[in-house]
């Protein structure tokens, strides 16, 4: 029996305003270890806005976050935050790089606001993540430097800095050439089969899609469609 | 280097030049506050050194400091009488030799008898009003800097004649008397004497310059036309600072009116302390001044770093870190333009104290100023916490940023 990594009790987030806008409606799912997930659904059908509240960027309105069992509604920011440095890894549709740091630094960032490893671990495992990425001759560069592909490559690496079990991926291939869009998503398909790690990605890519584990239809921020867990492929 | 450190200090190296002008602010403010904290110090130490050394720290006067009893007042307790003629005291400290010895014994300094006169000075014609001091040249240079001060023949040079005077040179010029010339004081007693110059003195004092002259004790007494008079005990202290408590313990012990230097220059001493609010407020504003650059490269920076600062927030950094990356990097610009300035400022004080000015009061020809660590230690405490004030702000407002909204603007 394996225990739940992310599970959202009837998440609601409803955004206020003159006219309140609800981006997310009554959500129930749950996220299992080693489980490769895309959640889909039409532009502002309330895809992303689902991904930021499983990754507590963002807070529900209505309803619960619980990460590994344990709920995050009761949370300060900071323990929140301390979930998202060790428990989850975000990758966006763009990368996120901070511009002025060499890719090297950028990876070690999490590692760095973690304090776990000494400095010389810190670099030579932010440099051993780059180099399963084929980026160990980039290594100094800075993101600008890097091609679209290599830049998400470094923000993959980045994610998984601090080891953490889940990678939350908004739109990872969105603004990717298509063999770039193939070498990102088999990476993320090996964190899934050769880590162990689990991946649940935002797309409006079907054929990628389709190549997951399970898929999560999202419509007018509600679950419309939803597989049901089989497991690892 | 720690990470906040880190980040901070790329975030202001990449945008060079808003930081130099950020630092060229706090460096200016710094630099102009030092120098001006030196000018004004510089001349108001300089005022109160001249004032220490001209003055005696201590004068005790044959005044009392309660108005004389009358023998009515001592003998009932309410008394009106009309016509009486008042008890006359006489003039001039009693015993004056055994006060001295008395004071001799615990204040820590020189004490000197002198008897204060005002007389007519004639000479080729020309009469002026001088103040004419009696002084003993033996303990006159432990009390004042007059025997530095002159400028032909000596203290001793009193002894070279009968009735002796030193005058002040301008004085001499004035009425054209030389070393040697025969001159004819005459007092408010209706005693009138011939004296000789024997010597001129040059304190830089204009006023003490024009109308002061120096004679014998025994010279000014019989211008008082009273033997053994001595109408003035100067003291100097070894410390000038202690004089006021010394001061006071004198009027106690003697019943003489006793003024400390600071006593007697009461107003301007306050007027001094009123300046230094005045300067203090001046070297606050333009360091606040200084300070606002700083606030608008932060700003800057904070402004064009959201989308950074959301990813860092994504990352798991918390509040406190953005907020310590902020005020850091305001922290770099305060200590980097503070250390500069304490250069341009040394700079600026040395120019300054190299420029010459003619002033017809002293003889002083450059602005006196001082070097003090202090001024550059306040320069930069201040530099650093309006720098500090000035970063806070933006990165409360950065560290309040919420990553979504910049991720879903970016998106």
């Amino acid at each position: 029996m394996r225990s739940t990594l992310i599970e959202a009790r009837g998440v609601t987030k409803v955004l206020g305003g003159i006219v309140p806008v609800t981006l997310v409606e009554d959500i129930n799912l749950a996220i299992m270890p080693r489980e490769f997930i895309a959640i889909t659904g039409p532009s502002g059908s309330g895809k992303s806005s689902l991904l930021y509240l499983l990754g507590l960027l963002d807070l529900p309105s209505g309803g619960e976050v619980l990460i590994e069992g344990q709920s995050t509604a009761v949370m300060t920011e900071d323990e929140r935050a301390e979930v998202r440095l060790t428990r989850l890894g975000f990758v966006f549709q763009f990368h996120f790089l901070l511009p002025e740091f060499s890719i090297t630094e950028n990876v070690a960032l999490p590692m760095r606001a973690l304090g776990n490893l000494p400095p010389r671990a810190i670099t030579a495992r932010a440099e051993e993540l780059l180099e399963s990425f084929g980026l160990a001759d980039h290594r100094h560069k800075t993101p600008d430097q890097l091609s679209g592909g290599q830049r998400q490559r470094v923000a993959v690496a980045r994610a998984l800095a601090n080891d953490p079990p889940v990678i939350l991926a908004d739109e990872p291939t969105g603004s990717l050439d298509s063999a770039s869009t193939a070498q990102v998503f088999g990476i993320l398909r090996d964190l899934v089969a050769l880590r162990g790690k689990t991946v649940v990605a935002v797309t409006h890519d079907l054929n990628l899609a389709s190549q997951m584990h399970r898929r999560i239809h999202i419509v007018d921020g509600r679950l419309a469609k939803h597989d049901e867990f089989v497991g690892p492929a | 280097m720690n990470l906040i450190l880190t980040i901070a200090w790329t975030h202001v190296r990449h945008r060079a030049r808003q930081t130099l002008v950020a630092i060229a602010g706090v460096m200016t403010g710094v630099g102009f506050s030092v120098m001006m904290a030196a000018m004004m110090e510089g001349s108001q130490d300089d005022f109160i050194r001249t004032l220490v050394d001209a003055l005696p720290h201590i004068s005790i006067t044959d005044e009392l400091r309660e108005p004389t009893r009358q023998p009515a007042d001592t003998v009932y307790k309410a008394a009106e009488f009309h016509g009486l003629t008042p008890d006359v005291r006489r003039p001039g400290i009693k015993n004056p030799m055994a006060t001295i010895a008395s004071l001799q014994t615990w204040v820590p300094g020189a004490l000197t008898p002198s008897v204060q006169s005002k007389a007519v000075l004639r000479f080729a014609g020309r009469n002026l009003t001088t103040s004419i001091i009696g002084i003993d040249p033996r303990t006159e240079a432990d009390v004042s800097n007059l025997a530095t001060h002159m400028k032909q023949g000596t203290l001793n040079s009193l002894y070279r004649a009968s009735n002796a005077v030193l005058l002040g040179d301008r004085l001499a010029n004035k009425i054209g008397a030389r070393v040697n010339s025969n001159i004819t004081l005459a007092s408010a007693e209706g005693v009138s004497m011939n004296a000789t110059v024997v010597g001129t003195f040059h304190t830089g004092f204009r006023m003490t310059d024009e109308t002061t002259g120096y004679v014998l004790l025994k010279t000014a007494q019989i211008l008082e036309r009273q033997t053994g008079i001595v109408n003035e005990i100067r003291v100097r202290t070894r410390d000038p600072m202690a004089a006021r408590l010394i001061s006071e313990r004198i009027g106690e012990q003697t019943g003489y009116k006793s003024i400390s230097w600071q006593e007697a220059q009461e107003d301007l001493l306050s007027a001094i302390t009123l300046r230094n609010v005045l300067m203090y407020t001046i070297v606050g504003a333009i360091l606040l001044v200084a300070s606002f650059g700083t606030y608008n490269i932060i700003s800057t920076i904070t402004h064009e770093k959201t989308r950074d600062i959301a990813i860092l927030k994504s990352l798991g950094f918390r509040d406190q870190t953005i907020r310590a990356v902020f005020i850091v990097e305001a922290l770099l610009v305060g200590l980097v333009g503070a250390v500069l300035g304490w250069i341009f400022g040394y700079l600026l004080t040395r120019g300054l104290a190299s420029l010459e000015f003619k002033t017809p009061f002293s003889d002083n020809n450059h602005l006196p100023v001082l070097y003090s660590v202090n001024h550059y230690l306040l320069a930069t405490s201040v530099a650093l916490l309006s720098s500090l004030v000035a970063g806070y702000f933006p990165a409360r407002s950065a560290a309040r940023l919420h990553p979504v909204d910049i991720i879903r603007g970016a998106t």
